[in-house]
């Protein structure tokens, strides 16, 4: 199958790959960058796990295509970690609220909350809700969840002042 | 949103003063996962990887007339193409639970199709891609055959057989007697009957099952990587393709996306392993969604309860008579001993005299059933749970007064039921008092009355749940007589390093569970060393001791249990060591923090690191005859375990029984029939919590299954056998909009049994939530004279109920 040649930017880092116009970016993330984090859950766009954000805004990378990307910027989960990869803030409200379980579901659940709280460091429980709407979580029932999201938001805050 | 109001009440439940069992610290497994660091099967890689793909059969049941895979297999990127016929004739069948010689299960179907979605071939590929596009060029010529899809049907076919070897469809159909049922009948001053149904959904983790094979030619190992959970698999693995069990090497140190049970793909990891070994290359195989739902073998029980309850004017219940009909799909797996399980708690909380069970199990041509959250308690529990409310409504009583008639009392434990378990510990009364008034209770009552008057349907569910814990699967025996095995055991090696660090070693996967947590907090609790500088690693099967793997909410009580023993050996090595050198008896020396001193001379006394230096490096120093190193081994075996059944089919079963007061507040729009659950309260007692955020986690976590299992969850199949519920917009999951903001409470009463008090809490949520959640549904019908006793309770069932009556 004929290839085409993609340019982007991955957590500050430029990527320059040539891809089947088929490739999903969820694979070629996974596959082809070796950023794993980002998860596959049920490709057909419901359950959330496979959250990026793109150029800012959360999608399901499930349901774009690589080439698609080509030319726009990406966050992955491990584009929320502090320089030396230990736990960013948002993440380390995440561990410090056990807002997880398994962890399969946890990166795009981090990725729909930073997306909320990068324009609103003081969001409501329905507006968490509405944030986190689009993430299925079979482990934790989203309290600890909901949790973690308004510690981190009190963080912001706390941080902002 | 409600934090736990925590009277925890656990340090000092014991009499000891705890540092980390308890407290609330972080969960250890966490940091790998917000980071997005964590190793799923997925995100293990090995060089020259090739991806296989499945093809399902379209039918529920046909012959298999010719299979040609010739244009599949000339594709490029394709290295193989497997049939049934070809798998079949080089492995056995996988081992069922029972022994049913004639059902055959083989990871491929063979000459015939016996569900919708079952996998008929599959192909290797460069890429998945590849082994996809390969798929659409396999071409199968089927003669469709009329499906057996009703369990009542099934059970009464003596034509349509899913198994036409075994001569009928079913697979298991036992009696059981316990105490005077008719006598009790007869006495008593009333009896009802009903019926409930509880639906076909199961547990659905987010990560589908996916497995990676690699044979080693030089050492003759077959490495696997796998998202399991479940017991003896790489025996069954070892079985199915006829290698010995030390032949194969599973991994387990893969991150487990999620199981509560399911996560048992054995047909799948003998795909990947006998592939493996044929092409000389790594194989894996990652279910897609749709392949997972339908054909990955994953449904949980599917169950009718026929059941007639015999109950005094005050509302005293004294008997059951309960007739259970379940529905295993085509291949059984251990589904049919999911109708067991529950007799370690089949009179639940309550003091009924005697119960008379019935059990059924029948093949029909749908998806099979694996082990589900609890193991078939939850339908069972739920059944036990509408029989009360059933009392309370025929009586006129209200229902909560008749479960506080009906629940044990606290000063009759341990109290034996019926079928012969001892519960171990319990304060029923207490935690459901404390499930009130964390509901509120009393404005939850005006809040249903005042939506009532303004015209709304209102309720309020109220369901008292067990689950018990531990993981004693004796109830095998009592369906299957030659099944005499009363070992459930669980183990780890705890090492101290020439630097005295502690490192633990489990034998078992886990997925969300926390078990690193919880074996590092137990270890440091009894060596008295901070729990963060442990180090927790899972060893591969080849090295693990013996382990019955993370089911039945059994870690906390077993791998506790067996943490705690190892640590204890840790600390009498470390004492003979000084005793020796300090040349005084052991009775005369304390440990604190890892130094041992002489209690009448302090000063007398051996550091953590001398005794570290002396078991590694100075022989001359250990005590005669003591091996050199610091470590211990410890396999525990289930506490109050151990017997064969008796004469009249009682034993002791599972060991520890936690308990849960579920009070859910719901409103149902009559136009559409939608349910609204608005609120929801949990007391929640499981003795001891080791770690407070992982057992609140499992709590909600399971409740928000059961909400799902209630109102939403359904594999549904058409009367022709089509499945209907393959994707995540037809088997509807909940989101966080589903779920109500939950007030959640702990209470402790410890159980005798356990190291620290501690007992099972990762099923318990989703064990009493199905229940509180229809015994809402059906107070908000009250005023309509309406009931509903079939989960899912979906919108439309509810509305066609409202508004013609027809359910």
């Amino acid at each position: 199958m004929s290839q085409r040649e993609i340019n982007l930017s991955i957590n500050g880092k430029t990527y320059a790959a040539a891809v089947e116009p088929r490739l999903s970016l969820l694979d070629f993330l996974r596959d082809h960058a070796g950023l794993t984090g980002t998860h596959v859950g049920c490709e057909h766009g419901v359950c959330g796990a496979c959250s990026i954000l793109f150029d800012g805004v959360p999608i399901r990378s499930c349901l774009m295509l690589a080439v698609q990307a080509d030319g726009h910027a990406i966050t992955t989960v491990e584009g929320l970690c502090n320089e030396d990869g230990a736990p960013g803030p948002l993440q380390d409200a995440f561990q410090e609220a056990h807002g997880l379980q398994c962890g399969y579901c946890t990166p795009g659940m981090l990725i729909s909350a930073q997306a909320l709280l990068a324009g609103n460091s003081d969001p409501s429980i329905a507006e968490i809700k509405d944030a986190i709407g689009g993430n299925l979580c079979r482990c934790t029932g989203y309290v600890q969840i909901i949790e973690a999201i308004q510690l981190a938001a009190s963080r912001l805050r706390e941080a902002g002042q | 949103m409600t934090a736990a109001t925590g009277d925890a009440g656990n340090a000092g439940a014991m009499g000891r003063n705890l540092h980390y069992v308890a407290q609330k610290r972080r969960v250890r497994e966490d940091r790998r996962f917000v980071t997005g660091t964590g190793k799923f099967v997925q995100d293990v890689t090995l060089p020259d990887t090739r991806h296989a793909a499945v093809l399902p059969s379209p039918y529920p049941r046909a012959r298999i007339l010719s299979v040609d895979t010739a244009a599949a297999e000339a594709l490029d990127g394709v290295h193989m193409v497997l049939t049934g016929q070809q798998m079949a004739a080089d492995c056995n069948p996988i081992r069922l639970g029972l022994k049913l010689p004639e059902v055959k299960w083989y990871p491929l179907a063979v000459d015939m199709t016996r569900y919708a979605g079952e996998w008929v071939a599959i192909v290797v590929a460069d890429t998945a891609y590849i082994a996809e596009d390969a798929l659409a060029l396999i071409q199968v010529e089927y003669e469709p055959l009329a499906p057996v899809i009703d369990p009542e049907q099934a059970f009464a076919e003596t034509d349509l057989l899913v198994h036409p070897g075994h001569g009928s469809n079913v697979l298991y159909h036992g009696h059981f007697l316990w105490g005077d049922v008719d006598g009790d009948f007869a006495a008593a001053d009333d009896s009802l009957s009903f019926r409930a149904r509880w639906g076909r959904s199961s547990t659905v983790p987010i990560e589908t099952f996916g497995a990676l094979a690699r044979w080693d030619a030089g050492t003759e190992i077959l490495d696997i990587w796998a998202s399991i959970q479940m017991p003896n698999f790489v025996e069954l693995l070892a079985s199915t393709l006829g290698y010995p069990l030390n032949n194969i090497r599973l991994h387990q140190d893969v991150d487990v996306g999620g199981s509560y049970g399911v996560k048992r793909g054995i047909k799948q990891s003998v795909l990947v392993a006998y592939l493996a070994r044929k092409l000389r290359m790594p194989v894996r195989l990652i279910e897609d969604r749709l392949v997972n739902m339908a054909g990955g073998d994953a449904h949980g029980p599917d169950r009718i309860f026929d059941t007639d309850v015999a109950f005094t004017n005050d509302g005293i219940i004294k008997s059951l008579k309960i007739r259970a009909l379940d529905d295993a799909g085509a291949y059984p797996g251990r589904a049919p001993f999911q109708l067991a399980k529950p007799i370690s708690a089949i009179v639940g909380p309550y003091t009924i005299n005697s119960v008379k069970y019935e059990a059924i199990s029948v093949a029909t041509n749908k998806t099979g059933q694996v082990p589900v959250r609890g193991f078939g308690q939850a339908p069972t529990n739920y059944m036990i749970e509408m029989a009360v409310d059933a009392v309370a409504r025929h009586l006129d009583l209200d229902r909560l007064e008749v479960r506080r008639r009906n629940l044990i009392p606290s000063d009759a434990f341990p109290y034996r039921i019926p079928s012969g378990s001892d519960y171990d510990s319990g304060d029923y009364h207490t935690v459901l008092q404390k499930g009130l008034d964390l509901a509120r209770y009393d404005e939850l009552l005006q809040r249903r009355d005042k939506a009532r008057a303004e015209g709304r349907l209102a309720g309020i569910g109220i369901a008292t749940c067990l689950e018990p814990g531990g993981g004693n699967n004796i109830f095998e025996y009592l369906m299957d007589p030659t099944a005499e095995i009363t070992t459930f055991m669980e183990a780890c090696e705890v090492k101290v390093d020439p630097q005295g660090r502690i490192t633990g070693m489990m034998g078992t996967t886990t997925s969300g569970q926390g078990h690193e947590t919880l074996f590092a907090t137990i270890l440091g609790e009894e060596l008295e060393f901070d729990p963060d500088e442990i180090r927790i690693v899972h060893a591969d099967s080849l090295s693990a001791l013996p382990t019955r793997s993370p089911v039945a909410s059994r870690m906390a009580i077993m791998l506790g249990g067996a943490a705690t023993g190892a640590a204890g050996k840790i600390k009498d090595r470390a004492m003979a060591i000084a005793a020796f050198n300090l040349d005084r008896p052991a009775a005369d020396l304390e440990y604190s923090g890892g130094t041992i001193s002489d209690r009448n001379d302090p000063s007398r006394k051996l550091t953590w690191a001398e005794i570290c230096f002396i078991a590694y490096r100075a022989y001359h120093k250990l005590p005669p005859g003591m091996e050199p190193g610091f470590h211990a081994q410890f396999v525990f075996q289930v506490p109050g375990g151990g017997q064969l059944p008796d004469a009249r089919n009682r034993v002791q079963i599972y060991p520890c029984f936690s308990f849960q007061a579920h009070i859910p507040y719901v409103e149902i729009d009559p136009g559409t029939g939608k349910v609204s659950v608005l609120d929801y309260a949990i007391a929640h007692d499981c003795g001891t919590v080791i770690n407070p955020d992982i057992v609140r986690g499992m709590v909600i976590g399971g409740l928000a299954h059961g909400i799902g299992a209630a109102l939403y969850e359904k594999f549904a199949y058409d009367g022709e056998g089509q499945f209907l519920s393959a994707s995540f917009a037809d088997y509807l999951m909940p989101s966080v909009h589903e779920i109500p903001d939950v007030k959640d409470v702990e209470h402790c009463t410890p159980s005798p049994l356990t190291s620290h008090g501690q007992k099972g809490s990762g099923e318990g949520g989703y064990l009493g939530a199905p229940a509180a959640i229809a015994s809402a549904v059906n107070d908000a019908l009250h005023p309509l004279g309406l009931t509903i006793l079939e989960l899912p309770m979906r919108m439309h069932k509810i509305e066609a109920l409202i508004n013609d009556g027809s359910g």
